[in-house]
């Protein structure tokens, strides 16, 4: 078994004005050849106009198993919503 | 991890509402077992599925059908490393999947163990080959295990022109001259059994049906799939006037779906145990290929590194 190049994570625009989307990975020596894979792999139909590459292990994730009490801050917080605030019916542009 | 009931409630909760099971969720060790086996045949179909495909190549009959057959062949690279990386998120390395691959231990379609004797079969593997490929894939795209279901999308978007510029050439060749009809049934005669082996054993057969059921791995079992495969195909070889080889081929009022002969079991099961026409060359091939390659994969790290510390001095 030989060693693998390092895995990187592509993230893809997919048009003018949209995000970078992720899309998947894949192996390379380099960002370059990174980038041309990406280009291969994963645009064979103009599916983007701008790629980005990151070598994996820099990213940071949130954990799962933490996920409840993570994001639990935002759950009583029913004011950050317009719905929470009554307003007559009969107004408009409101 | 340790098997935790509540994390197993919440597993099962998931997968029963239809959630999709991302790649740091905790999961049953069977169930990340079951995905790694399942991804990484895929992954392992779509790069010897190069193979046959790519024999004709050279040989193609004019220059639309040879851009267009590379074009396929790179789009079958272009689904095994969408399936790689897929199946890595799982905890699998590269490495050890082609190492599986090559040392046998790690199976892929059995289809690709048949050989590619005339044009013909260029236009029979689009057709049929990737028509069952679809059949099997578009249910994919709902699979439980998110990075999955992802890469299925990608695939069955390409996918759709693979069987298209098959069934193309297929016209061509039934409304051409008697030898062209001919080489065009011929090769139906001997793909048509082979393909509908690609849909697996019989469900009381498939000892993982139930349990990938049940994960919402598989949405539909083999003989459904094969079934729904059957019925699609029929009246396209209809329009090509070309005769499916099966005397017990017919349209049942009463089911709705056509009824078919039997399939030979031994000869599925003997191709699966690597004795196909073309199990040994296939995976020579592969090796060879990837041997041959490795000076290529250490100078391009070796010139990465140079890179590297000429950037850092």
């Amino acid at each position: 078994m030989d060693t693998q190049w390092p895995l990187w994570e592509v993230f893809i625009r997919s048009k003018q004005g949209l995000d970078h989307k992720h899309v998947g990975s894949l192996h390379a020596a380099d960002a370059q050849m990174a980038m041309e894979n990406a280009r291969d792999v994963y645009t064979r139909r103009r599916e983007g106009v701008s790629i980005w590459v990151v070598e994996s292990k820099h990213i940071h994730a949130s954990n799962p198993d933490e996920q409840e009490a993570f994001f639990d801050p935002a759950d009583d917080k029913a004011y950050r919503h317009p719905t929470f605030y009554e307003v007559p019916d009969s107004l408009t542009h409101i | 991890m340790v098997a935790h009931p509540d994390l197993q409630t919440q597993f099962d909760l998931r997968v029963a509402e239809d959630q999709r099971i991302e790649p740091k969720d905790w999961m049953p060790e069977p169930y990340r077992r079951t995905l790694v086996r399942q991804i990484s045949q895929h992954a392992h179909s779509e790069i010897v599925g190069m193979l046959p495909e790519g024999n004709w190549i050279t040989r193609a009959p004019s220059l639309r059908r040879k851009a267009v057959l590379l074009a396929k062949v790179q789009d079958e690279a272009g689904h095994g490393l969408y399936l790689y990386s897929a199946a890595e998120t799982l905890g699998t390395s590269r490495e050890q999947m082609i190492d599986d691959l090559h040392s046998g231990k790690a199976k892929y379609s059995s289809i690709f163990n048949y050989p590619t004797l005339s044009w013909a079969d260029m236009g029979v593997i689009g057709w049929l080959v990737d028509g069952a490929a679809i059949m099997n894939q578009v249910p994919l795209c709902r699979t439980s295990y998110g990075p999955y279901a992802r890469a299925m999308v990608r695939i069955c978007k390409e996918e759709s022109f693979h069987q298209r510029q098959g069934y193309e050439i297929m016209m061509t060749l039934a409304k051409g001259s008697e030898a062209q009809r001919a080489m065009a049934q011929d090769a139906l005669n001997r793909w048509w059994w082979p393909v509908l082996m690609m849909f697996g054993p019989k469900d009381d057969e498939s000892p993982n049906t139930a349990l990938s059921m049940q994960w919402k791995i598989k949405r539909f079992t083999n003989d459904e799939l094969r079934q729904k495969f059957v019925d699609a195909t029929v009246p396209q070889a209809e329009y090509l006037g070309l005769n499916i080889p099966d005397p017990d081929l017919k349209w049942n009022e009463t089911r709705g779906h056509y009824d078919f002969g039997p399939i030979n079991w031994d000869e599925f099961w003997e191709v699966v145990k690597g004795n196909g026409p073309c199990n040994r060359q296939r995976l020579e091939a592969r090796r060879k290929a990837h041997e041959e390659g490795a000076w290529v994969r250490e100078a391009a790290a070796a010139y990465a590194n140079k890179r590297k510390a000429k950037s850092e001095k």
